[in-house]
């Protein structure tokens, strides 16, 4: 059957197809699809992990049983899982394991731009790179059977732009996989050093032949167009450099580590000119230049390769920066105007408002973490000083707090989010308490994952498939980590919310604040719309630092007011007016 | 066939995204090959948001190159200023009217550009502006622009309006189904 789907959907059918038997995974922009459309499917066991190592360790432990297993995360999530990715490598895949990279080119929604394809370098595991929603799915599928073929976990590499564009897919049906069972085999699954030296001679050999049959993989192709210019490209830059260069002869790599290296000389050595064409790093430039020299002893191939020399590493690749650098893209008549940015907002009656309301006015550093929360950074809350990954904000306060002495901590605070406070903040928190840290940790507590599109988690009561599940509490999960100032508070609250916090800062020993009200997105707890009562809006523009979407400030009549078609009516900025002038009349 | 590109921007909310899939399944029902493009995550919260919509015989990448958009439909006034330099120099332009105030200027930090559309229509020979809201609530809820926007695109392509009603009508709640129908109608109506 055709159907129009995502990157991500079509990964979801394929493993589904595959014959997929558990899945586990933490969400994160641009994967986090992948996992909701596995959720659906009734024959699949799958899961939210509390975060990525959790995911590819319970997806590592089904392929013990000789069970087809799927892990998929964000770029940045393979950092974290990459301790058990790396072990795997050695030990292998009795069912198929596949590890999915969906990876963030110009940063859409992350903090760096990593490639991730030298992971599978890294690890010594073959690399997958589809090119369009049809490769998705058909490459999903073969990768569990490269991973049982070779007796490997393979790696899945996709990019935002392959995750969520959308694609005409011819799809199939489900061959169901029967789990092998669980065979003991201690010496290929336990890594111990003396194993592991065995298994490192039996990962090298392994390479070798994954390389071989790289040589002869039919998704590794060449396209023959002129013989003037040759383009090596792989993933979505193929499908750019199609539309700049249509005349080109073109070799698509599909398997790109290892690469095929006879397939690849053979086609430097049959065009004139050679371009490699590749996002971000200099991933496969690297490796064919160096090839090269592996074939001859000196560099074979007696042309210039062009690529990253021309094509930027930083940023997203599209085809019109393409075109750009090689020169083939007209001028637009047209001149852009300087026009006022539209960034993302916390929503109008967000419960994080509040909170980093208070923490400004309050003028203290905060540490920030990875969530919707992240915004409080952003005009005019500008309520957050640091941000380096998740659960970095809990430590990272500690760390101020370590080197400035216990005064700092009383001038810091940290924020992160429920979900991200059992992905990792959990271990930050133990190492406070147990390191004697005076400092301060506010949990904003909104019930659910928002940022990525308000997933389920271990506070939520509720399974990824939508089971009933124990709800994890925090505020016992907290004092049982050695916390004693606990507080509960309302972030709607302000009043509430400002003496908890200089409660907390002030407290000799490390507190915690727990700042629930549930996301307004999942709620739907609106109230109808206030107004403000012009008579008695003196236009002193206190209501607009709190930064809601609905209110606005009209310059002629100097006045405040509230679009009605976007307020909540969460009545905050009621609570913040001088002159008790928004209402509901 | 030569490829047709559609640039849908606006702001996160409004409803882009759902368009520019209508777009595309509107294509492939009539038998052509689409990709389309967006990005999710931090847009949605009132960011400005973009999808690229392509079709044709066969399409290679789901991006549009700059100067090569036929139609650009904006549901926003000031979010059309931001993509202008995709429209090709004959391109059509379609454009809601609707501001929505960006936080720099609700908080006086920044302008509103003045007579944005104007500006642009200096430029562009063919620009549609389009009530939108005003026809949506006619039609039954202010919630259609979307569905009207799509009916005043479709009267510049080439794809039957049978074609876009019966995937409108897939796409949109059950019991909205003969208010989108009246809000496309009067959108096909916009010149
Ligand atoms: S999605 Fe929820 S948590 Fe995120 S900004 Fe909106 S209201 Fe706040
Ligand atoms: S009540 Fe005030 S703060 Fe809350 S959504 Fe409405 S305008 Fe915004």
């Amino acid at each position: 059957m055709k159907m129009f789907l995502s990157g991500n959907e079509a990964v979801a059918r394929g493993a589904w197809e595959a014959g997929v038997n558990v899945v586990s995974a933490y969400p994160g922009t641009p994967s986090t699809e992948i996992l909701e459309n596995l959720g659906k499917y009734k024959e699949i066991y799958a899961e939210l992990a509390t975060n990525e190592k959790v995911g590819l360790e319970v997806a590592a432990g089904a392929s013990f049983a000789g069970a087809r297993a799927l892990t998929c995360m964000k770029h940045v999530g393979l950092n974290v899982a990459a301790d058990p990715l790396f072990s795997m490598a050695y030990i292998g895949a009795r069912g198929g394991l596949v590890v999915v990279s969906a990876d963030d080119p110009g940063m859409h929604s992350s903090q760096n731009e990593q490639d991730n394809r030298y992971y599978a370098k890294m690890a010594k595991i073959p690399c997958l790179e589809p090119s369009d929603s049809q490769e998705c799915l058909e490459m999903a599928k073969l990768a569990f059977d490269l991973s049982e073929k070779f007796d490997t976990p393979v790696l899945l590499r996709l990019t935002t732009r392959i995750s969520h564009s959308k694609g005409v897919v011819e799809t199939g049906e489900r061959t169901e996989h029967q789990p092998t069972g669980y065979v003991k085999d201690v010496a290929k699954n336990i890594t111990i050093p003396a194993h592991a030296r065995k298994m490192h001679v039996k990962v090298e050999e392994r390479l070798k032949k994954l390389a071989e049959y790289g040589e002869h993989f039919s998704y590794n192709k060449v396209e023959k167009g002129e013989k003037k210019l040759g383009i090596i490209t792989s993933g979505i830059s193929y499908q750019y450099a199609k539309d700049v260069f249509p005349q080109a002869s073109f070799l698509k790599l599909s398997l790109t580590f290892p690469l095929p290296v006879k397939m690849i000389s053979e086609f430097i050595n049959s065009v004139d000119e050679i371009y490699v064409i590749e996002e971000n790093d200099t991933f496969l430039e690297e490796q064919i230049k160096a090839d090269g020299y592996k074939i001859s002893g000196s560099c074979a191939y007696e042309k210039e390769i062009t690529g990253k020399a021309k094509i930027p590493i930083a940023g997203e690749l599209d085809p019109t920066v393409l075109a750009k650098v090689f020169g083939l893209q007209k001028e637009s008549s047209y001149k852009p105007l300087q026009l006022p940015a539209r960034p993302p907002v916390l929503c109008p009656g967000c419960p994080h408002r509040g909170v980093f309301y208070a923490l400004n006015k309050l003028k203290l550093t905060v540490t920030g973490d990875i969530g919707c929360y992240t915004l409080g950074m952003m005009e005019p809350l500008n309520a957050m000083d640091t941000v380096i990954c998740m659960g970095g904000s809990v430590t990272a306060a500690m760390g101020l707090e370590k080197a400035l002495g216990p005064e700092m901590a009383q001038k810091t605070v940290a924020v992160i989010g429920d979900s991200t406070f059992f992905h990792s903040g959990i271990t930050g928190l133990v190492d406070m308490v147990y390191n004697n840290s005076q400092g301060t940790v506010i949990i904003l507590d909104n019930r659910i994952t928002a940022m990525t599109g308000h997933q389920e988690n271990p506070g939520t009561g509720k399974t990824l498939q939508g089971q009933e599940a124990p709800i994890i509490e925090l505020e016992p999960l907290v004092r049982s980590c050695g916390v004693k100032h606990v507080q509960m508070i309302d972030p709607l609250n302000l009043k509430q919310t400002e003496k908890a916090i200089k409660e907390a800062v002030n407290n000799p020993g490390a507190s915690v604040i727990i700042a629930r009200s549930p996301c307004i997105l999942i709620e739907k707890r609106y109230r109808p719309a206030l107004k403000v009562d012009e008579d008695k809006c003196v236009g002193c523009r206190i209501c607009l630092k709190l930064g809601c979407p609905a209110i606005s400030f009209d310059k002629d009549k100097k006045k405040s007011k509230i679009d009605p078609m976007l307020c909540i009516g969460c009545e905050v900025c009621a609570s913040l007016c001088p002159k008790q002038a928004m209402g509901h009349k | 066939m030569k490829t047709v590109n559609i640039l849908i921007c606006g702001v996160g909310g409004q409803g882009v995204l759902l368009a520019g899939d209508i777009i595309a399944e509107t294509a492939i029902a009539s038998g052509f090959d689409a990709k389309k493009s967006e990005v999710h995550g931090m847009a949605q919260r009132g960011g400005s948001v973009v999808s690229h919509v392509r079709y044709g015989d066969k399409i290679n990448s789901p991006l549009i190159r700059e100067g090569e958009a036929d139609v650009i439909l904006s549901f926003e006034e000031m979010e059309t200023a931001r993509y202008l330099h995709f429209l090709k120099p004959d391109g059509s332009l379609i454009i809601n009217q609707q501001q929505v105030i960006p936080m720099s200027v609700a908080t006086g930090k920044a302008e509103y550009p003045v007579d944005i559309v104007e500006k642009i229509k200096q430029h562009i020979k063919d620009t549609v502006l389009c009530p939108g809201m005003a026809l949506a609530e006619k039609a039954g809820s202010a919630k259609a622009v979307n569905t009207v926007l799509l009916g005043a695109l479709a009267r510049k392509l080439e794809l039957a309006p049978d074609k876009w009603q019966s995937v409108i009508s897939r796409r949109v709640p059950a019991k909205t189904v003969e208010l989108n129908k009246k809000a496309f109608e009067s959108g096909y109506g916009q010149k």
